[in-house]
C-alpha cells in the first residue's frame, strides 16, 4: 500500500508530502505519524507541503489534525512551504488552522522548531 | 415599399456640393463638430456622401446589413471608433448622420415640388436609410466605448496592486482605492506569489490609500492576513488613519492577532527589529 514516508532527523520527524493526497493516504499518515512520535518520542515534527498544489476541505482539516495530535503528544509542529493557491483555498474554505505554526521553507521551519524546543 | 427613384439619386448627385456645404454648416451650428479639425470633418462628410451615392447607384436596398453597404458600414465604424477615442458623446456622434436629413429633405422638397405623393414616399425612403445608418453608428460607438472602459478597468486593476520590496525579506503592498472581492483576490494572489518568489518573511499591507473600511473590507483584509500566515510569513497592517481606527472600533470589528501600525515607517521599523536589524546614524 502507498505510504507517505516519515523520516527521523535527530529529535525531529520529517514528513514530506510529495504525491497527490487522497483521503485514505491522509488517514494512513495520521496513524503512522502518531505511532512514530510515540515510538521515537520525537520533540518536533516538520510537515513539508510545498509539492501540494491542490487541497480540499478534508485534506485541509487533516493538516490541522496532524498538527493537533502531535501537539498532544508533546511534539512541536511546523507546517512549511504552503503554495499561494492552497493558502487562498484554505482561507476561502474557512479553514484558518488556528494554532498551527507555519514557515516559508524547510530551512526557516527547522530553525523555528529548534527555537521552540530550546524554549521548553 | 417603393424603391428610391433614380431622379432622387440624380438630384443628390447634381447638388452634392450644395448638400455638403449645408450639412457642414448644420454640423457646426449644432455643435457636433466641436473638437474636430475642420479639414477632417470636410473629408469625412464628402467621403460619406460619395459612399452613400455610390451605394444607392449600385441599387442597394434599405437593408444596411446587406453586403452592398459594406464600405459605408466600415467607414462609419471607423468614424465612431475615432469619435469614441476623442471622448465625444453618443449624441454628437449620431448628429453627424442625422444632420444630413435637413439639407437632404430640403433638396427633395425642392425637387418634387409638383408631386407631393412621390415626395412623401421618397422622404420616407431616405429617412429610413439614414436612420438605419445612424443606428449602426451608435451601435459601433457604444461598442468602442465599452472596449475603452474595459481596458481602463483592467489597467486600473493592475496598476493599483504593485508589490514593492522594502528590504531583504520585507515586502510592502500599498493599497489604493476601494477594496472589493475582485481586487482582494488579485492583491492576495500577487502578494502571496511574491512572498514565494522572494522568500520574504514579512509583508506590510499599507492601507493609507483605502478611503473607507467597512465590515466587508475588514473581512477581505483578514482573509489576506490569514493566507499570509498560512504560508509561513508575518503580516503587518500599516496606515491606519485615526478615522479608520474609529470606524473599526465602532463597528466592533475583531482584528485580533493582526499587528497594526499607524504608518509605514513604524511598520518597517518593526519588521527590521524582527529580522534583527538596526538602523543607525552614520557618524
Amino acid at each position: 500500500m502507498e505510504r507517505i514516508p516519515i523520516l527521523q532527523m535527530g529529535d525531529f520527524l520529517l514528513v514530506t508530502i510529495q504525491v497527490d493526497m487522497h483521503d485514505q493516504l491522509a488517514l494512513t499518515l495520521q496513524d503512522d505519524l502518531s505511532e512514530r512520535i510515540c515510538k521515537t518520542s520525537a520533540r518536533g515534527v516538520l510537515i513539508d507541503i510545498s509539492a501540494m498544489d491542490m487541497v480540499d476541505s478534508f485534506i485541509g482539516r487533516m493538516i490541522g489534525t496532524l498538527s493537533g495530535l502531535s501537539k498532544i503528544m508533546d511534539a512541536q509542529t511546523v507546517l512549511v512551504g504552503m503554495q499561494p493557491a492552497v493558502a487562498i483555498t484554505l482561507v476561502e474554505l474557512g479553514l484558518t488552522l488556528p494554532g498551527v505554526s507555519t514557515a516559508l521553507n524547510v530551512e526557516s521551519g527547522m530553525k523555528l522548531l529548534q527555537e521552540r524546543v530550546r524554549e521548553q | 415599399m417603393a424603391a428610391l427613384q433614380t431622379s432622387t439619386l440624380d438630384a443628390m448627385k447634381t447638388n452634392q456640393t450644395q448638400l455638403l456645404a449645408e450639412w457642414t454648416n448644420g454640423l457646426e451650428a449644432s455643435g457636433a463638430a466641436r473638437n474636430l479639425k475642420e479639414q477632417d470633418l470636410r473629408q469625412q462628410t464628402s467621403q460619406f456622401l460619395q459612399l452613400i451615392v455610390s451605394g444607392l447607384e449600385r441599387g442597394n436596398g434599405q437593408n444596411v446589413a446587406a453586403p452592398g453597404w459594406d464600405e459605408i458600414r466600415l467607414f462609419l465604424e471607423k468614424l465612431s471608433h475615432s469619435r469614441a477615442l476623442l471622448g465625444q458623446d453618443s449624441h454628437q456622434t449620431a448628429s453627424f448622420i442625422f444632420a444630413l436629413k435637413g439639407p437632404l429633405f430640403a433638396l427633395l422638397q425642392n425637387h418634387y415640388q409638383d408631386n407631393p405623393a412621390l415626395l412623401a414616399e421618397q422622404l420616407w425612403e431616405v429617412s429610413e436609410l439614414l436612420d438605419a445608418l445612424g443606428m449602426h453608428t451608435i451601435r459601433t460607438f457604444q461598442k468602442s466605448r465599452e472596449a475603452v472602459i474595459k481596458r481602463q478597468q483592467e489597467e486600473l486593476l493592475e496598476l493599483s496592486t504593485p508589490v514593492v520590496k522594502l528590504w531583504d525579506g520585507v515586502l510592502a503592498l500599498p493599497m489604493i482605492g476601494t477594496l472589493d472581492s475582485q481586487r482582494t483576490q488579485v492583491v492576495m494572489e500577487s502578494l502571496l506569489q511574491r512572498i514565494v518568489d522572494t522568500g520574504s518573511e514579512i509583508a506590510i499591507i499599507d492601507i493609507t490609500g483605502v478611503p473607507t473600511v467597512d465590515t466587508l473590507v475588514a473581512q477581505h483584509l483578514l482573509k489576506t492576513v490569514t493566507a499570509i500566515r498560512l504560508m509561513g510569513a508575518d503580516c503587518i497592517i500599516s496606515g491606519v488613519r485615526p478615522q479608520i481606527a474609529q470606524t473599526i472600533v465602532h463597528l466592533g470589528l475583531d482584528l485580533q492577532g493582526v499587528v497594526t501600525k499607524a504608518n509605514l515607517a513604524d511598520a518597517l521599523k518593526l519588521a527590521l527589529t524582527r529580522l534583527g536589524l538596526t538602523v543607525s546614524k552614520a557618524d
